[in-house]
């Protein structure tokens, strides 16, 4: 058994994580020792796919923007969800991190006299979404990857899959990783620990995310006892490519796309008729199925999905060239639609997880309202600050990463600098825990028995469960069912097969472990949203359509048992916004 | 607005990518050459799969594991072009196995692991020493004054023009199709290759880098930017069509030229 000890172990290697190991390189001064762990190749990340941009106040003299103008569009976003101290922190910083960023490489697009270019995006009042064509987070990953190459105290981990958390009497320890080349465990001891470990979209099948965002992040984290908070509350993006799910960026509306019905309607003025196609996404999306459900949608021929069109026509090529290539090249490959002449067909795609680990306003990792997990910071889509509430607003999230991997880095770093490093041994205890994890996935996963369960068949039934019945539309009788299905799920779970016998990258394996990961996260979304019987943001029940601020102006907090998720509650921090009614 | 009650949850809002599909699929034939790390060896798995008119080569792979061979291990992520993972030999070039469709490419496809790099296990190969090579070039923004760099109170402005020298070739997705393609990776393994020294280009062309002078001391030599022979396959074969080509041309003109 090999074991690895550091200063600080970053767990993912997205833009939050990638942002992280390089603020706690900066912080330390090359004084402590720091790893970042990826199950893919680090710079593969998924953050690569954010397309749009990243928010921030960066020309108020310009623009007439302000911190607060910022802060009231997220928390409106929000549906009043958002916790405003944190949100009014990460405003303040987030046009920092695009300097920073500005200051490492990012090729962002300008204005002709050389400054950041901002664009419009939902539900924000102005444009104030920088960008980089519409590959914003592959321009972004990609400067922060190169980057990180230049601290010699920085090491990466690629093909290193954390499977728990070593925890002893509440206090975080490290992980064990499964080093994918090799096929063999490690124990990473850790100071100091950060979970950028993503979210968690793969739990449906119709999706915008990389088949890596299995939530392995949030499920070790419940797992061991810490909570994972408001995870009933999945974005769904309004605009999924038509049969795949991939994601057309928001800025082909922000740049004043049309989305349009079977009859030639832009059908959004009976949504949001202000905003229209730029409303929160949350609106859009139930715009979108509320026409297909009325009859006034297409039909996808070979996959019977119901969609509309998203029609960028009328922009021009040279517009569409400039501003959204990657979305012309998507297209293009994907379905054979050239945008700059046909409408691409779109409907809401699982996007974006809100909910994530429960942390404090500055990223520190909660058990409850008051104690902390010592050693332990999330950051970006893992972590449930909350910035985002109940629904997040496009562009947010590479600042809220950005922000959030810089915070969490050099606090973490900052503590590990001051630790003392028998935080570094490996207790009798702990050694029991690493035997047991062993046993999981040596003797338990791996193992083959008569009858076995086939992974794919029960990751494919879970996808169906999950696209079906908690999607934009919920009601309680349809999340009962899925509820019933998860469960037996995790039944047939617990006997199922790894056919590849073989230690070297075995993906077999890898896709057992995560599907392990993806079934305690279904479970916690299904039990968190049957449990909250009001529709606010991206949670919206068929059977209690209004938001109720009397009963549910709260976050939900999901604890482990063996029997299934317990839920309990805490408030919303609210500072300076009141809850009003959203209109758009 | 308006959103009225009803029970019919699942009905209306089906949405399973899973769904089988009516029209125009074809039965088609994968030869997948894979490395068997046990082994030491190659062997040949042959597979007949339906893919319709959409499915990439990498849904193809995928449909294989899911209801044929579970053991078949092929390394991918995003499917959408931009993470870099599935870079492999497809009929002999090296392509992104998710945006290459698969039913145009005819009735047998052939599939290899993504040649000048070593094999690891089926279609993984390891890139670490591409990786490594990267570093060595230093890919990121020099700057004299560090302290300033990192407390950035303003950003560096920069004109659309001068984006323009470099943006292309920040492009790139290290997914190593250049790399597989080169001649001259394939007979010196200490070539730097196509990626490397394109990305050694990007960095020194930023307007805002002032650290070109350093990069070309790495690169001007024969493992460097004058081990290119211009076969241009590098170029020829780069999904994102970011033109490593031409960003070692320019490369070795601002070294020749003593541009710094």
């Amino acid at each position: 058994m090999e074991i690895l000890r550091y200063d600080l172990v970053i767990l993912g290697s997205g833009l939050a994580g990638l942002r992280a190991g390089i603020q706690a390189a900066l912080t330390s001064k090359g004084k402590i020792r720091i790893a970042v762990l990826s199950k893919i190749h680090a710079m593969r990340s998924h953050s690569v796919a954010a397309e749009g941009g990243i928010a921030g106040v960066l020309y108020p003299e310009v623009t007439g923007d302000s911190f607060d103008v910022h802060a009231y569009d997220t928390i409106k976003g929000s549906d009043f969800l958002a916790d405003q101290d944190a949100v009014e922190l990460f405003v303040k910083l987030a046009p920092e991190e695009l300097r920073f960023l500005d200051h490492l490489g990012v090729p962002w697009s300008r204005t002709p006299d050389g400054r950041i270019a901002q664009r419009v995006f939902g539900g924000m009042s102005i444009p104030r979404t920088a960008f980089a064509a519409d590959k914003t987070g592959f321009f972004i990953m990609s400067t922060l990857y190169d980057n990180i190459l230049r601290f010699d105290n920085v090491d990466i981990y690629h093909d290193h899959m954390a499977t728990s958390f070593l925890m002893e009497n509440g206090v975080f320890k490290g992980f064990t990783v499964l080093d994918l080349k090799e096929g063999t465990l490690k124990v990473f001891l850790a100071k100091a620990a950060i979970i950028a470990s993503g979210g968690a979209a793969r739990i449906y099948g119709f999706t915008t995310v990389s088949y890596a965002v299995t939530g392995d992040g949030a499920a070790m984290a419940y797992r061991a006892g810490i909570p994972v908070k408001d995870m009933e509350f999945m974005q769904f993006h309004p605009t999924g490519v038509v049969p795949a799910g991939v994601l057309i960026t928001e800025a082909a509306r922000g740049e004043g796309g049309y989305l349009i019905n079977k009859d030639g309607e832009r059908f959004m003025a009976r949504y949001a008729p202000q905003r229209m196609e730029v409303a929160p996404r949350d609106i859009v999306a139930r715009a979108i199925i509320r026409e297909i459900m009325e009859g006034r949608g297409f039909i996808h021929e070979e996959s019977g999905l119901g969609y509309v069109h998203l029609d960028l026509r009328h922009l021009g090529e040279e517009k569409i060239n400039t501003r959204l290539p990657f979305i012309r090249e998507l297209a293009k490959k994907l379905v054979n639609v050239d945008p700059v002449y046909e409408p691409i067909p779109v409907r809401p795609t699982a996007h974006y997880t809100m909910g994530g680990i429960h942390t404090d306003t500055y990223g520190h990792v909660m058990f409850d309202a008051k104690n902390y997990v010592p050693n332990l910071w999330a950051a970006g889509e893992a972590a449930a600050v909350s910035i985002h509430g109940a629904n997040r607003l496009g562009s947010n999230s590479l600042a809220e990463c950005s922000v959030y991997g810089r915070l969490t880095g050099e606090a973490a770093a900052k503590y590990a600098l001051e630790a003392s490093s028998s935080m570094l041994e490996l207790s009798s205890s702990l050694e029991e825990a690493v035997k047991r994890e062993e046993k999981r996935i040596f003797d338990e996963l791996f193992k083959t028995e008569t009858n076995a369960e086939d992974p794919y068949q029960i990751r494919g039934e879970l996808w169906r469960t999950m696209d079906t019945y908690v999607y934009v539309f919920r009601d309680e009788k349809g999340l009962m069912e899925a509820g019933r299905i998860i469960r037996d799920l995790k039944n047939k779970y617990k006997r199922i097969r790894v056919d590849d016998r073989s230690r070297k990258y075995n993906m077999n394996l890898r896709e057992a472990i995560e599907l392990g990961n993806m079934l305690d996260v279904a479970e916690i979304v299904i039990v968190s949203a049957l449990a909250r019987t009001e529709s606010r943001g991206a949670h919206y029940r068929l059977d209690y359509p209004k938001r109720d601020d009397v009963n549910w102006l709260k976050h939900t907090l999901a604890y482990y048992t063996p029997e299934g998720p317990r839920l309990d509650y805490i408030p919303v921090r609210i500072t300076r916004w009141k809850p009003e009614e959203r209109k758009y | 607005m308006s959103e009225k009650t009803s029970g019919a949850v699942s009905k209306l809002q089906l949405s399973t990518p899973e769904i089988s599909l009516k029209t125009v699929s074809k039965l088609i034939t994968l030869k997948v050459k894979r490395y068997d790390p046990d082994a030491g060896r190659y062997k040949l798995s042959i597979y007949r799969v339906s893919v319709s008119r959409f499915d990439t080569v990498l849904d193809a792979l995928l449909k294989v594991v899911r209801d044929q061979d579970h053991t078949l291990s092929v390394r991918y992520s995003c499917r959408m072009g931009i993470c870099g993972s599935c870079a492999m030999m497809i009929n002999g070039v090296p392509r992104l196995a998710c945006m290459t469709n698969a039913i145009s490419l005819g009735d047998v496809i052939e599939i290899e692991p993504l040649k000048n790099f070593p094999p690891v296990k089926d279609l993984f190969v390891d890139m670490d020493q591409m990786f490594r090579k990267h570093r060595s070039v230093k890919p990121w923004l020099i700057r004299g004054d560090e302290e300033e760099q990192f407390t950035a109170k303003k950003e560096y402005l920069q004109k659309p023009e001068e984006v323009d020298t470099y943006r292309l070739f920040s492009t790139c997705i290290k997914c190593g199709a250049c790399m597989a393609a080169c001649p001259t990776v394939a007979s010196n393994p200490d070539f730097l290759g196509p990626m490397v020294l394109a990305q050694a280009y990007r960095w020194s062309a930023d307007s805002r880098d002032e650290g070109a002078h350093i990069r070309f001391d790495i690169v001007d030599n024969p493992n460097g930017v004058f081990g290119c022979h211009f076969a241009g396959a590098c170029s020829a074969v780069c999904p994102k069509n970011s033109d490593p080509a031409l960003a070692i041309q320019l490369l070795r003109k601002s070294i020749l030229r003593g541009k710094r």
